[in-house]
């Protein structure tokens, strides 16, 4: 079951071997469908690879724990569905605002509440972007496969250590549950490196320092080495200490939300499927994709120009991407299984006045390429 | 060793505190410099782990690493930080409202888990930062900003909780007798497993002026009187959940690689 290779797996248990590949060793949780076979392969894998598994005792705890273990050096990361992804929002904000890297996987289910435990949903979109309060940018990352759980599990380390944030890898139960074909390819060096290590002396040491280079921020050292320093979910300065003052407020504020902002060119993925000559255009994202993706198979057959372009990054939202796209088609449909939470953006970028239309289905059923080809029929007539 | 004092751990340059004259604040943050002192602990390797609440800004003070987290979950980010690197020595300090009210949850579990931690929670009786409400250990009876009739509630006996979950080392002290309670602290840094220490202390400002306007003086003499009982209540051996861990994990891997 463990290592490289080719495999017939499931998404949950791809985002763990994913996360193992990423050099993740430790794993903070509270079970929850459809998200506890991730735990499961923590519990499971993580002591024979050196690393710590721990069950705590609810969400608000997993994700604290999570970002301690971080900030003491270790790759973390927790899974969870909707119902904990609310209650890890308070932490969530203290990972952003202490700059502390981490994954949380959210498989996504049929909410408010507990809702439809089972379900598959795509409800948590927003959630994802602003369920933390306050100002600040956030990553995540929508897997459509199996292989994507795998690769994006890695990916999103990757970001989490190079912004020093939290980044969300935003499933859904339908492509978690799924089983498919996939590898377990051995990640290039660049892809699972470590985090960068200061080069100044432990007392020149700033953990909030803004890298004027980059224009991300300093490098984190792990808790216990030479560096002593203060981490902090208050207001600070670039020492860590307190920072009230209305300049450096603004200053941290506006940094949070640019460091990810500015650098969305190196962050945002997409996927263009028969778009070179397509008149409408789906776009869409997880297992929405999938359908839209058979959706345009259909059409193909019968003629139609019809092209699908897959968001592989919901945060930042790729605006260049869609803007780019909806100038040059005649319409673009949007299906997902919310009430239109992508395709507010997508009509945010809509300058071209072109018809966009959302396909929103939130009964805990995933949208067929029937349903999508027959919006279209009558959208394009 | 060396003759460390307290002031080798202490962030001379930010005094004064920001606490309230008559406050206990800073003799239980004097009490645990003096335990880091006679334990010589490595500064390097020392995490304070702090909450939201007065006490929660003590780690300001403290010339160590530290971690300022949200309200009422620096037991779980502590946690976090023991189990990701078990050289660290992890205090944590949280108040009666943070540490037995909010996180009253990962408190029993904290406990139960038995994380080689030390919690020092201040027990004042109120919500002294945001204007004297009643939490979890509010007496019954007394007058809060939002009890002004009397408190209808019981509060918690703070160690009996605690030693009731399972921490292996358990102890109460008051900011009254200074000495003593370091050494409590201290006994509870020695103790590996997870160690509670209460520190009964006097919020003059609000719970002392909503009960009688007493002095802070005369809070400080009350306290030598509590009802509560005083020393260590609870001290066991106890495996803590990292070495345990640590050698399921060892198994697992010999049997793996054979």
């Amino acid at each position: 079951m463990n290592g490289q290779g080719i495999r017939f797996a499931s998404g949950n248990e791809a985002i763990a071997e994913g996360a193992f590949a990423a050099g993740a060793r430790f794993y903070a949780g509270y079970p929850i469908t459809p998200s506890s076979e991730i735990a499961e392969a923590a519990a499971r894998r993580l002591p024979g690879l050196g690393g710590m598994y721990v069950q705590m005792e609810d969400e608000l705890s997993s994700m604290a724990a999570i970002v301690g273990a971080s900030a003491a050096g270790k790759k973390a990361f927790t899974a969870t569905s909707g119902p904990g992804f609310s209650l890890m929002q308070e932490n969530l904000g203290m990972a952003v605002m202490g700059e502390i890297p981490c994954v949380v996987v959210n498989v996504q289910r049929s909410g408010p509440s507990t809702g439809m435990a089972t379900k598959p949903a795509q409800g948590d979109v927003m959630q994802a972007r602003w369920g933390t309060h306050g100002d600040h940018g956030i990553i995540a990352l929508a897997p459509s496969s199996v292989q994507d759980c795998y690769d994006f599990a890695i990916r999103a380390f990757s970001l989490a250590e190079r912004f020093r944030t939290p980044v969300v890898l935003l499933a859904d139960a339908a492509v978690a549950k799924l089983k498919e074909r996939v590898e377990y390819r051995t990640p290039s060096a660049e892809e699972i490196a470590g985090r960068p290590f200061p080069s100044c002396t432990p007392d020149q040491f700033s953990p909030f320092a803004v890298d004027p280079e980059e224009r991300v921020i300093a490098p984190l050292p792990p808790f216990g080495g030479e560096y002593v320093f203060r981490i902090t979910g208050s207001m600070h300065n670039e020492k860590g200490g307190q920072g009230a003052s209305p300049a450096n407020a603004d200053r941290v504020i506006r940094h949070l939300t640019g460091k990810i902002e500015r650098n969305r060119s190196s962050i945002v993925r997409v996927r263009e499927y028969c778009l070179e000559d397509a008149e409408w255009a789906l776009i869409s994202y997880g297992c929405s994709a999938r359908s839209s993706r058979a959706a345009v198979r259909e059409a193909r057959k019968n003629g139609r120009a019809l092209g699908l372009l897959e968001l592989t990054t919901l945060w930042p939202f790729p605006d260049d991407e869609v803007r780019s796209l909806l100038s040059r088609v005649k319409g673009a449909v949007i299906p997902e299984l919310n009430l239109g939470q992508a395709a507010g953006e997508v009509r945010r970028l809509n300058d071209f006045d072109i018809p966009v239309l959302g396909i929103n289905q939130v009964n805990g059923t995933l949208i067929s390429p029937k349903e999508i080809l027959s919006v279209l029929e009558e959208a394009s007539a | 060793m060396n003759q460390l004092t307290y002031r080798d751990y202490l962030v001379e340059s930010r005094l004064p505190t920001i606490w309230c004259p008559g406050c206990g604040n800073g003799i239980v943050l004097k009490a645990i410099l003096k335990a880091f002192a006679d334990l010589g602990l490595d500064r390097k390797k020392t995490v304070a782990v702090s909450g939201i609440g007065c006490w929660g800004w003590a780690d300001d003070y403290i010339d160590t690493n530290a971690f300022h987290g949200t309200h009422g979950r620096a037991l779980a980010f502590a946690t976090g930080i023991k189990l990701a690197n078990p050289e660290l020595t992890v205090v944590v300090l949280m108040g009666d409202g943070d540490g037995a009210t909010i996180g009253g949850n990962h408190l029993i579990h904290a406990a139960r888990r038995n994380v080689d931690l030390t919690a020092v929670v201040v027990n004042n009786f109120n919500y002294g930062m945001t204007g004297g409400q009643y939490s979890g250990t509010t007496p019954r009876g007394s007058i809060t900003s939002t009890s002004l009739l009397g408190h209808v509630e019981d509060g918690f006996d703070l160690c009996a909780l605690a030693a009731a979950a399972g921490a292996p080392y358990v102890a109460r002290g008051t900011v009254a007798e200074p000495g003593k309670l370091a050494a409590l602290i201290e006994g509870g840094l020695a103790r590996r497993g997870f160690s509670f220490v209460e520190a009964l202390s006097p919020c003059p400002t609000h719970f002392g002026r909503f009960n009688g306007a007493k002095t802070p003086w005369e809070m400080l003499e009350e306290l030598k009187s509590t009802p509560l009982p005083l020393g260590i209540l609870t001290d066991r051996e106890k495996e803590d959940y990292g070495t345990r861990y640590a050698r399921t994990a060892e198994r697992e891997r010999e049997e793996g690689s054979s």
